[in-house]
């Protein structure tokens, strides 16, 4: 049996941070998933904190530190993806959509994703929809249906009592899981020097 | 094996004096870099193209004119003659100009420009990149290599009976470099042809630059143009010295934090560790591109960018010194150690002349050929 490779990613800003808390959750759930399916499953976790500095050098030189580089192949190598942002000014935070600016724009096609927000109140949670699912659309990324938004609320009393965070959760690991399990991202071997098919080293005019 | 330096022709206030060069004075300051080029002894000088201030040099094949008629032995190279959005016929009959001027003096690397507008101020799409690099020069090789030329293709209007003129020097085509950051297709391109392949060097890891010199390498040999060591690899580089390694620190950082591309972003001390500039003693700029062969083999061109960011004349003078007399000296020296002997040296016209007669020779004697370039003869 194959190693499940799974990344999860947190823009989280604070410490300790609730995006980072519904990451670890939302982690947790998918790996409890995958090894009552008898899979074992290797998480990466990733403070895009910790790689701040490094993804704004990217984007002025254009190319990723050492440290840099190691997360964006974790990511970009495993077989699922959880994503978890805080909404800051109706959107993703700058550094959530930065990472992903200086990754290869087809790093992440086919990539099974679920993602995950959190913010103040339950008034920012369509922002998973109309602003972080668009964003993994256009990379080609396979996004689950339910996407898990977690306020302030959801860690004490005030939280939904009837579709509770931990039911939320456990829903959308249970949709990540097969395409997890389906992946062959981790596995694959990956040529940097593959050329489109149509390539001709002396042009077509000629 | 070649050194020499290369300049990207951009204007940058000095940071520390707040003075900005007017055009005139920074292409009068870059003919006096590059004649104390080559009274330093460096045997290379390359000018950058650009369209788009805040650089200034438009047309290299002007600047190395000139330069032809003022120097003796230096090369004049450019870096980098936009393939994409020039016109491969104005290229052809232009640097043959330039080629008879020099006496053979000259080669060039082709780049495709990574500057988005100018491909529209061009008429051409940034998207077709690629494809205009490979269509164009394929083009532009035909024309210095038939006396005649019928051709059609997707990016110029067609040619019929065509002649570009004046015809190569003693019917040797310049020699091409194909230069590149990233792009895998680039040096597929250059490994086809059997031309040199020029990886920028500067602005990424070595790691990367390792790759693409691979790959190059592998596909050179792949096409029959030699063994894989044999092909013809130069290699940007940067470097910022004074004979006391902190007092190139002191001097270099406003320079270096202010700098086009990436001023304001990394540290120096990042920047030198994950890329190739070297700021401290020439002692350490001759350990750092000695160590270049390490991860790309025996390679047969090393070009420095020197006059950028805003440094003063005077600055960069001191610069060439330092190279001249204390690093490629001793470059020289090193790089020739363990050097196989049938690994080529750098490209010149006479060497491609001496193959280009001797293939044909033994073309007409055997059919045999001893060519150390792959050199076409028509």
């Amino acid at each position: 049996m194959t190693v499940r490779k799974l990344a999860m990613i947190s823009a989280g800003l604070s410490q300790p941070s609730s995006t980072r808390m519904l990451g670890d959750r939302l982690a947790a759930a998918t790996v409890a998933r995958l090894e009552e399916q008898s899979h074992e499953v290797d998480v990466t976790r990733v403070e895009l904190r910790d790689v701040a500095q490094d993804i704004m050098n990217n984007m002025l030189t254009g190319f990723a530190s050492p440290k840099l580089e190691g997360v964006i192949d974790a990511v970009t190598t495993a077989d699922g993806l959880i994503a978890v942002t805080p909404i800051f000014t109706t959107s993703y935070s700058g550094l959530f959509k930065s990472f992903f600016d200086v990754i290869d724009n087809r790093a992440l096609t086919d990539m099974p994703v679920l993602i995950g927000a959190t913010a103040g109140t339950a008034r920012h949670s369509l922002a998973l929809d109309y602003a972080i699912r668009p964003m993994f659309t256009y990379l080609h990324a396979v996004v689950v249906p339910t996407g898990v938004f977690a306020a302030s609320e959801d860690w004490g009393s005030g939280a939904d009592k009837v579709k509770t965070l931990p039911d939320r959760i456990d829903r959308a690991a249970g949709e990540l899981v097969p395409l997890v399990i389906a992946s062959e991202r981790s596995t694959a071997v990956r040529d940097p020097f593959g050329f489109d098919a149509a390539l001709s080293p002396f042009g077509v005019g000629s | 094996m070649q050194f020499g330096i290369f300049s990207v022709g951009d204007i940058t206030t000095d940071p520390t004096t707040g003075h900005t060069p007017t055009d005139a004075s920074r292409l009068q300051d870059i003919l006096t870099i590059a004649q104390h080029a080559e009274a330093v002894g460096l045997d290379v000088f390359a000018m950058g193209e650009h369209h788009n201030p805040p650089f200034f040099p438009s047309s290299p094949v002007a600047i190395n004119s000139y330069l032809a008629a003022k120097t003796e032995k230096i090369i004049l190279s450019t870096a980098t003659t936009l393939i994409t959005t020039n016109d491969p016929v104005r290229i052809a009959e232009e640097y043959a100009m330039l080629q008879h001027l020099s006496g053979g003096r000259m080669d060039l690397t082709l780049g495709r420009g990574n500057t988005g507008p100018v491909y529209p101020w061009f008429g051409e799409d940034i998207r077709q990149g690629i494809p205009l690099a490979l269509e164009k020069y394929a083009l532009l090789r035909k024309l210095w290599r038939e006396d005649v030329v019928d051709w059609e293709g997707q990016f110029r209007t067609p040619l019929q009976g065509f002649t570009s003129t004046p015809r190569p020097l003693d019917d040797v085509p310049p020699f091409v470099w194909h230069g590149s950051i990233r792009s895998p297709e680039i040096a597929e391109q250059a490994a086809y042809y059997g031309d040199g392949f020029f990886s920028n060097h500067i602005f990424w890891p070595a790691s990367h630059t390792a790759k693409m010199v691979g790959f190059y390498r592998q596909r050179f040999e792949h096409y029959g143009h030699g063994r894989a060591d044999q092909a013809i690899v130069g290699l940007g580089g940067q470097a910022f010295m004074r004979k006391n390694s902190q007092d190139a620190v002191r001097e270099f950082r406003p320079y270096f934090d202010n700098a086009p591309v990436y001023g304001h972003g990394p540290s120096l001390e990042d920047f030198t560790s994950q890329t190739p500039l070297t700021v401290g003693s020439p002692q350490q700029v001759v350990d750092n591109t000695l160590g270049y062969r390490d991860y790309v083999g025996d390679y047969q061109r090393q070009l420095w960018l020197m006059d950028h960011a805003g440094l003063p004349l005077k600055t960069v003078l001191e610069q060439l010194d330092l190279l001249g007399e204390e690093v490629v000296p001793v470059l020289r020296r090193e790089f020739a150690k363990n050097r196989p002997a049938d690994v080529p040296d750098g490209p010149t016209h006479d060497a491609l002349k001496a193959v280009a007669e001797a293939t044909t020779q033994d073309a007409a004697l055997s059919g045999v050929s001893g060519a150390t370039y792959s050199v076409e003869v028509k």
